[in-house]
């Protein structure tokens, strides 16, 4: 067990160090942050004192040096355009976007459980049938543009919602959130049902074949041919097996949803890491690109770790060491 | 919380309603631009969103009205007393936020500090450079010697917003973005800040000039233009700023909204390849079959002249900026200084254009591609299609590249195209967009840092350099406006058009519309009834 | 999962898996009615150049007197624009067809040299084991880790736009999926019978892992490539819309829908809203096809 942590853990660092090196490179090739930065009207002089100011000077074999230097001492840079440290500038943000990412888990498990469930359970019913495209729709629409007809339908013609940005915050653990006001409430809503509308057809299609496997299975069978009553069948003996893998790739989409809330995050103006990003990739503001990579692998990665071990810890059949498929 | 104030206003009674709905409006506003303020600090980055807060907080030496014209801010007044020595007569009774007076060593200090911010990524240094050594002569009076005349001071010092020395001594850029040294002497001060999200304000009661019409104000940012909109219909937001053309339109006919609008100063434009001699290849430029050319056309003033009057500027305005814009022939519009009198925008004339064009040796035509950023300026991927759909049509086969600006500058730096659409927020000064885009490159003077086509001309430059010695004012305005018509009478680069600045509001708010494009907090009042 | 458990009406028939194959998916109204459209949209992109009434990428076609026309209008050129124009006057019409086409290129392209490169790695990985094995694997983790849309917009930043690069942004970001899923299949078959026979045999490697070890991961390897081929085509838009796709003067339906998505609020619906139908009607037909398929291909789930 601690061996396999500890292997699993030096894998992890390898993946984060290939990863920032192959960012510092892209980044650089794509232009110069002095060019974007800079006002129009400097002269060369001003340029020349920016760049060097940057420490865009340097070959950029170097520039990693110093990065990785600080990197292990905690420090992951400054960013060119705010002139604070990228990580408290990306730790700021992570609760905007964290709570719009869990509450976009939510949604889908409140919504997408049950269709699945009722879809699983009554295949070829009609209610079946419209849940089921409907989940294709989830699928298949563009986030951007489902973003911008909620705010049409939602904030302009109807006025129920406020249309953007994040409302008043309350304070908790010394961080601000916006699900402890009523305001910050009606703003979340919008744009977590825009991020969670993928996962809800994930959710009612996972809940639906798991719930289709397990009716065939042989354990299910026996409990309805001893006459259990249905609803005892479905909730004690199917639920409960099918929760495990839904709620696992739930947990597993976290990270995706965290990367993707850069879509949802700047059609709602919503104050998150994913429009810190994309903002940062406009200006080419490398430390904040780096840092904020670095970053979401180490959430994947550790969301990958807990996942295996709650699953471990759930199924002995599970062996960690033999992670073959 | 306006929402709930207006209708605590409506409850109160139908005798008041206008009385109190005013009084309850009166007290607070949300406005939301569309560029985030990166930093409180006024001199870390020369950027429009920042400069636009700090005027907020800060007042300057020199102020500017609406138009861009000289106002006496912190100094009353100012003179040259030699050619070599500006006196400023600062303003009296004036105290900071924290209620520190202000004096002559505030002054001193702030200078002191345009080229120590560190890791500024766009300093205002400049504007200290031509300061060889300062003097306090009393706590209200300082002179700026310079190492040659230097007409141009005050409007340098237009650009840098005073600090307080006992307050700002050690202060981090750090420190102003948490609000703790955004101190100034502005017209209202900082309650919080959440980076990229929004700005608290509070009024400065103490404040030297008229006071603020509100007692708080929420500056949000909302980057996307359609968010934007929709947050101002919904009634989220009182008051935008950068209103997309394509919601003019609407926003037009509704009347819960109000627009306030000006022609600005950022002319869009079209840099040409002056970099490449006449018999060299130009990079994006062939035969209409492809191969290269074996000369550079660009160096023919015929086939600049004929590029530019193929375009229908009037088109691009109506139908691609929805009226947004006016057309240009040159930097400054009309009713600025210096305005060059008589040079109008081209007129559309696309059989000259062929005819200007068979001359210069092209009969048939030659293909270029036409780069531009498509998230930079006001429609920019838009204009650069339509402007390659009007060459096209005199037989230079155009094809559009559009990019992001990440990509785009830093080409078009390098002179890597053969043509390209940019443009220039200049300031009032023609001298502005001269030294910058149209001066001959040279690293020492600071000349043509933005001259991307590399455009050169020893008469322009003669004249600039005389410009920037004459203490004359109108002699140098005269000095500048030739300059100005040289390099349109030669088509230097091609003017498009030159942008209207507009601002969105509800109805009960009005705004005075500035042409340097800052949307400022103290700019927007409630309206006359 | 035997075949004795078919169902009795096609038993008289000649027994082939093919036949099998599309009796069982025909089941479906609904995806013999998706493939229908599927069908229609593929030819339609075919055929672009010839059913157009306007090439909509040459500038020289377009005239911006004509653009942000409402459906009907009829135009300078002469004819009737059915869908209205856009703000270049392009015939929105034209547009959306010749949009398909590079939508579909893109994701069928790009889907396509994805899973050959996936599959290749995946078999190799899973046939070879040990140190290829983990090499590979662990390249795929590193791919895997790497949001697919924030690995997309930096390659895309870094190449430049284009319709190739924006496949190969795609195939960078795509391959692993299929890596994964066939190494994960080829893993299990490997211990059948029949492989360890054509072993036993001593076929060459290549012929074991082509001709023996892929045809029976092929199953899975269609299911992921189908539903790769949406993801792709939605993919493409979004990147389109975050200004990073397609050039602007051959916009593919992402990108009419971005263009479009500024005049929405101004009631200039058409501009944004019928290719936004399109992609939606393709997506939807690609993703009920590959539905249908996973039902049919999945053995489990045979009554």
């Amino acid at each position: 067990m601690t061996v396999y942590l500890v292997r699993r853990v030096l894998q992890a660092l390898l993946v984060v160090l290939a990863m920032s090196l192959i960012v510092f490179i892209g980044v650089s090739a794509i232009g110069d942050p002095v060019e974007i930065l800079i006002s129009p009207d400097a002269d060369q002089i001003e340029r020349e004192r920016a760049v060097q100011a940057l420490g865009l000077d340097l070959p950029l074999w170097q520039q990693y040096a110093v990065f990785l230097t600080k990197a292990l001492q905690g420090d992951l840079g400054r960013s060119f355009v705010y002139n604070e440290p990228a990580l408290k500038l990306i730790l700021q943000r992570m609760p905007a976007t964290m709570e719009l990412a869990f509450g976009a888990t939510i949604f889908a498990l409140i919504i997408g459980l049950p269709l699945g469930l009722y879809a699983g359970l009554r295949p070829d019913s009609r209610l079946s049938r419209i849940i089921m495209a409907g989940s294709i729709l989830g699928f298949s629409l563009p986030t951007f543009w489902v973003g911008l007809m909620l705010i049409m339908v939602f904030a302009v013609y109807l006025g129920w919602l406020p249309s953007t940005g994040r409302g008043e915050t309350g304070t908790l653990l010394g961080l601000q959130w916006s699900f402890l006001t009523w305001d910050g409430l009606r703003h979340l809503a919008m744009p977590a049902l825009n991020l969670s509308l993928f996962k809800i057809s994930l959710v009612i299609r996972l809940t639906r074949a798991g719930v289709r496997e397990t009716m065939l299975m042989d354990y299910v069978k026996f409990a309805r041919a001893k006459g259990l009553s249905p609803a005892r069948v479905t909730f004690v003996h199917v639920f409960k097996n099918i929760l495990i893998p839904v709620v696992t790739v739930v947990g597993l989409e976290l990270g995706s949803t965290i990367a993707f809330s850069v879509v949802t995050e700047s059609v709602f103006a919503w104050p998150g890491m994913g429009k810190l990003i994309i903002d940062s990739i406009n200006v080419l503001d490398r430390p904040v690109i780096v840092a904020y990579l670095m970053m979401i692998v180490l959430i994947f990665i550790a969301i990958n770790l807990i996942v295996d071990l709650t699953y471990s810890m759930l199924d002995p059949r599970v062996r960690l060491e033999s992670k073959g498929t | 919380m306006t929402g709930k104030l207006r209708k605590l206003a409506l409850a109160a009674g139908t005798a008041f309603i206008g009385l109190s709905a005013q009084g309850a409006l009166a007290q607070s506003v949300t406005m939301a631009v569309a560029a985030p303020v990166t930093s409180l600090d006024p001199h870390y980055h020369q950027l429009s969103p920042n400069n636009a807060v700090a005027d907020t907080i800060f007042d300057k030496l020199v102020n500017t009205d609406a138009k861009s014209n000289n106002l006496p801010g912190l100094a009353l007044s100012w003179r040259a007393v030699e050619p070599n020595v500006w006196e400023f007569k600062l303003r009296p009774n004036v105290r900071f936020h924290n209620g520190n007076p202000f004096t002559a060593e505030d002054v001193a200090f702030t200078l002191q500090r345009l080229p120590n911010v560190p890791n500024s990524p766009s300093s205002f240094a400049a504007y200290s450079r031509p300061i060889q050594a300062m003097e306090i002569v009393d706590p209200l009076t300082i002179r700026f010697r310079t190492a040659a005349p230097h007409p141009l001071m005050p409007l340098d010092m237009t650009n840098v917003r005073i600090l307080d020395r006992e307050t700002h001594q050690n202060a981090t850029t750090e420190d102003f973005n948490a609000g703790r040294a955004a101190i100034g002497t502005g017209p209202y001060r900082v309650v919080s800040h959440r980076s990229g999200d929004r700005i608290e304000f509070e009024r400065n009661d103490n404040y030297w000039g008229d006071r603020a019409p509100f007692q708080r104000v929420l500056y949000r940012m909302i980057t996307n233009d359609a968010a934007r909109t929709a947050a101002l219909l919904a009634g989220d937001v009182e008051f935008i700023d950068q209103v997309p053309t394509s919601d003019l339109a609407k926003l037009r006919q509704d009347n819960r909204i109000a627009l306030s609008e000006t022609v600005g100063l950022r002319l869009i434009f079209l840099g040409l390849d002056h970099l490449r001699q006449a018999n060299e290849n130009s990079p994006f430029i062939t035969d209409n079959d492809g191969r290269p050319l074996g000369r550079n056309p660009l160096q023919d003033v015929r086939v600049r002249r004929a590029l530019s009057i193929a375009i229908d500027r009037k088109a691009i305005v109506d139908r691609v900026m929805e009226g947004a814009a006016v057309p240009a022939g040159q930097f400054l519009p009309e009713g600025v200084y210096t305005h060059v009198p008589g040079v109008t925008p081209p007129a559309f004339d696309p059989d000259a254009a062929r005819r200007l064009l068979a001359e210069a040796g092209y009969p048939q035509g030659f293909r270029i591609q036409l780069n531009g950023p498509n998230d930079r300026y006001v429609n920019d991927a838009r204009i650069i299609q339509a402007v390659g759909q009007m060459w096209t049509r005199i037989g230079v086969r155009t094809t559009v590249e559009a990019q992001p600006w990440t990509t785009f500058v830093g080409r078009a730096g390098r002179a890597d195209f053969s043509a390209h659409l940019i443009g220039w927020g200049s300031n009032p000064d023609g001298s502005h967009p001269l030294r910058n885009i149209l001066a001959t490159q040279t690293r020492e003077r600071g000349w043509g840092s933005s001259n991307r086509g590399r455009y050169s001309n020893p008469r322009l430059d003669a004249l600039l350099d005389q410009s920037l010695v004459e203490l004359d004012e109108p002699k140098r305005v005269q000095l500048v406006i030739e300059a100005q018509r040289i390099a349109a009478e030669d088509v230097a680069v091609i003017p498009l058009h030159i942008q209207t600045n507009i601002w969105g509001m509800r109805r009960h708010l009005a705004h005075d519309a500035r042409n340097d494009e800052l949307t400022r907090a103290q700019d927007v009042r409630p309206a006359a009834r | 999962m035997s075949d004795a458990a078919l169902p009795a009406k096609i038993a008289d028939k000649v027994e082939t898996p093919f036949r099998r194959f599309v009796s069982e998916f025909a089941e479906s109204k609904v995806a013999l009615g998706a493939l229908v459209v599927f069908v229609i949209i593929a030819l339609l992109a075919i055929f672009a150049p010839w059913i157009t009434p306007q090439n909509p990428y040459d500038l020289a076609e377009l005239d911006i007197m004509d653009g942000r026309m409402e459906p009907g209008t009829v135009g300078g050129a002469g004819f009737t624009y059915w869908l209205g124009t856009d703000d270049q006057g392009r015939d929105m019409l034209s547009g959306i067809i010749y949009g398909l086409r590079i939508s579909l290129t893109v994701g069928a392209g790009s889907a396509l040299i994805a899973c050959l490169i996936g599959a290749s790695l995946g078999l190799l990985a899973a046939y070879a084991g040990g140190r290829t094995d983990s090499v590979i694997m662990r390249l795929v983790d590193l791919q895997l880790s790497f949001p697919t849309i924030l690995a997309a917009l930096m390659i895309l930043a870094f190449l430049g736009k284009g319709i190739m690069n924006v496949v190969i942004a795609l195939v960078l970001v795509e391959w692993a999926y299929y890596a994964r899923t066939v190494r994960g299949t080829a893993l299990v078959e490997r211990r059948r019978e029949y492989i360890e026979a054509a072993q036993c045999l001593a076929l060459p490697t290549h012929r074991v892992l082509f001709r023996h070890l892929l045809p029976n991961c092929l199953p899975p390897l269609i299911v992921v490539g189908t539903m790769q081929v949406a993801r792709a085509i939605a993919l493409e838009a979004t990147l389109s819309f975050l200004g990073l796709g397609v050039p602007i003067t051959e916009p593919s339906l992402g990108l009419l829908i971005a263009n479009g998505y500024e005049y929405m609020l101004s009631g200039k619906y058409w501009i944004s809203f019928y290719p936004g139908i399109a992609l939606l009607i393709t997506i939807v037909a690609i993703n009920l096809v590959g539905d249908q398929l996973r039902d049919v291909l999945n053995p489990r789930l045979k009554k």
